[in-house]
């Protein structure tokens, strides 16, 4: 007969993002069953060998490993187990409220009910024939995730002599990685005007070696029968269309890609959870509850972070929602939300979260503070203001409810508010009503405040 | 003489463009959202130093690298040089995070310390 496993909040992903939600919902007196499709926790974490992981949450740079094994600590502390190399072949809505996994592991097929669902799916990297790179595919194009991977722990070298297209954090690292266990970089190109990572690893992957970065460049076309022998590079317009005239041909036998990363949300499609074409993850409120009920998402399967701290926050709020969820079970006023949009008003990339419940934040005893993180649009010079605004994404003429001063936006830096759940009182008078809503708009400075 | 130096730290995300005036033997930086990037950057614009995280060999274990890093910096020019230090290690399980797996690297006074536990791991 087949297995059958029942609990009150499943976690799918042992990454930082779903060890997070375990812990906090273990923590909030939940049943938790955590299922992972590698044969360790960890997520990513475990490749990422360099630090600077953890100066927001433990106040120390670690290393993905250090950080990655905190949170196993945690979760084993806690009496917590994972279901390692388990996989989620299906999952549906029951009509009595919750949810049945279809599941396999190496004891063969069960079926996993719960009635919360915590998503920490992670990401996935964007692939070369996603750019457009296309033509002939040798060996020797990797996304520089995988050869991170081959590297770090398969301790294999991806080729001799690379060039790396993109400016994603991981491309910079593996730039820095590569050249330390003897390989050549030779450069890195990216078709954007400015670069994707963070600034310190273009400082201490790129710089510090010396490899140079080429901005509004792009490669064009790989060369190579069996194994890459070479790319075509050429500068691209305004338009990042590749500009004739500008070719130049490079000889290498590896090409490395850091060109975006997107959540991994089949799962969530499948169960009818809306996505946001800006961030391409769940639509959640500010308690990572995405808009069917029970289905909690977190994490880089949300929107892709640039620190795992992040993750890991979003994670914490994640499970002990899904718990009190699951806990207060079927017909309880607490699982009635009031759902008022925060859109991403001018000058804002995205906002998360894209909802805001204001019957949680209106009940004193549930009331946390709201993180809300958002990246710009444009790069703004010293003095932008960040202002969340009532009223829809054309911000015109809302109420100011809350406004930040920065020193500098970048669309590739992600930026986090921490607003008090009073701050956000954008619904209307009469209860029954969704909220007009709130956006989060991006202003560049005044003259007058320089 | 002073020379004037324009850094990123990478003391943390946040990536602070630094201006340093070094003066003979004294740096004066600014710039820095935070006392770590003034001491960073007087460091970094006399003589860089890097932690260096990387991989070694492991044999026994269905594992082929265990994540390492050296306990404090080194100059950022002897990184290449300790890498070549590190390569002849081999690590059999069990092995436990902050292990020191080598000791005073290139005489440089930093040991080489596990990130991840390595246990029994076989199928």
């Amino acid at each position: 007969m087949i297995r059958r496993l029942e609990t009150d909040v499943v976690v799918l992903g042992a990454g930082p993002a779903g060890l997070a939600a375990a812990c906090s919902a273990m923590e909030a007196g939940a049943r938790v069953v955590v299922v992972e499709r590698e044969e360790r926790t960890g997520g990513i974490l475990k490749q990422c060998i360099h630090d600077g992981f953890g100066l927001l949450r433990y106040g120390r740079q670690l290393s993905g490993p250090e950080y990655a094994l905190r949170d196993a600590d945690r979760f084993g502390s806690l009496g917590g187990r994972a279901m390692l190399e388990a996989f989620v072949t299906s999952a549906a809505r029951l009509e009595a409220g919750g949810f049945e996994l279809a599941c396999v592991d190496r004891g063969g097929a069960f079926l996993l009910r719960s009635a919360a669902l915590v998503l920490a799916t992670g990401c996935r990297e964007r692939t070369d024939r996603q750019v457009f790179v296309h033509g002939d595919r040798p060996a020797g194009v990797f996304t520089a995730g995988l050869a991170q991977y081959m590297i770090n722990v398969q301790g294999l070298l991806p080729g001799r002599r690379a060039v790396i297209l993109g400016s994603g954090d991981i491309g910079l690292i593996m730039a820095r990685r590569m050249t330390l266990e003897g390989m050549e970089v030779i450069g890195a190109y990216e078709a954007k005007p400015e670069p994707s990572g963070l600034s310190r690893n273009l400082r201490q992957c790129l710089d510090d070696y010396g490899i140079p970065l080429t901005l509004s460049s792009t490669v064009t076309a790989v060369h190579g029968g069996r194994r890459v022998e070479g790319v075509t590079t050429a500068r691209v317009d305004g338009a990042m269309r590749p500009i004739p005239g500008t070719e130049r041909e490079l000889s290498c036998d590896t090409l490395v890609l850091s060109v975006g990363l997107i959540p991994e949300n089949e799962l969530a499609k499948s169960l009818g959870v809306p996505l946001d074409p800006r961030t391409r993850g769940p639509r959640v409120d500010q308690n990572m509850h995405s808009l069917v009920d029970g289905v909690f998402a977190c994490g880089n399967a949300v929107h892709v972070n640039d620190l795992a701290d992040y993750v890991s926050e979003s994670g914490e709020r994640a499970g002990s929602s899904a718990a009190a969820y699951a806990l207060a079970g079927p017909g309880s006023p607490s699982r009635v939300r009031r759902l008022s949009p925060l859109s991403a008003g001018p000058g804002c990339l995205y906002v998360v979260p894209q909802l805001l419940d204001l019957a949680a934040l209106a009940d004193v005893a549930r009331a946390d503070d709201v993180c809300l993180y958002f990246r710009s649009s444009s790069t703004m010079a010293s003095g932008a203001v960040v202002r969340l605004a009532a009223g829809d994404a054309s911000g015109a003429g809302g109420a100011t409810l809350l406004e930040r001063r920065y020193r500098a936006l970048r669309p590739p830096e992600m930026e986090r508010i921490k607003a008090a759940a009073g701050s956000l009182a954008v619904g209307p008078a009469r209860p029954a009503e969704p909220g007009p809503g709130a956006s989060l708009i991006v202003e560049p400075s005044k003259p007058e405040d320089r | 003489m002073s020379v004037h130096k324009e850094l990123t730290c990478i003391e943390c995300p946040r990536g602070c463009r630094l201006s340093v005036e070094v003066d003979g033997g004294r740096a004066a930086v600014s710039g820095n959202a935070c006392p770590k990037g003034a001491v960073w950057g007087a460091q970094e614009a006399v003589a860089p130093m890097r932690t260096l995280t990387t991989t070694v060999a492991v044999e026994g274990s269905t594992r082929k690298r265990l994540p390492v890093r050296t306990d404090g910096t080194l100059p950022l020019g002897r990184l290449l040089d300790a890498m070549e230090a590190i390569d002849p290690v081999v690590v059999r399980p069990p092995v436990r995070r902050g292990d020191v797996l080598a000791r005073d690297l290139l005489g440089l006074g930093v040991d080489l310390v596990a990130t991840d536990d390595l246990l029994g791991e076989s199928r």
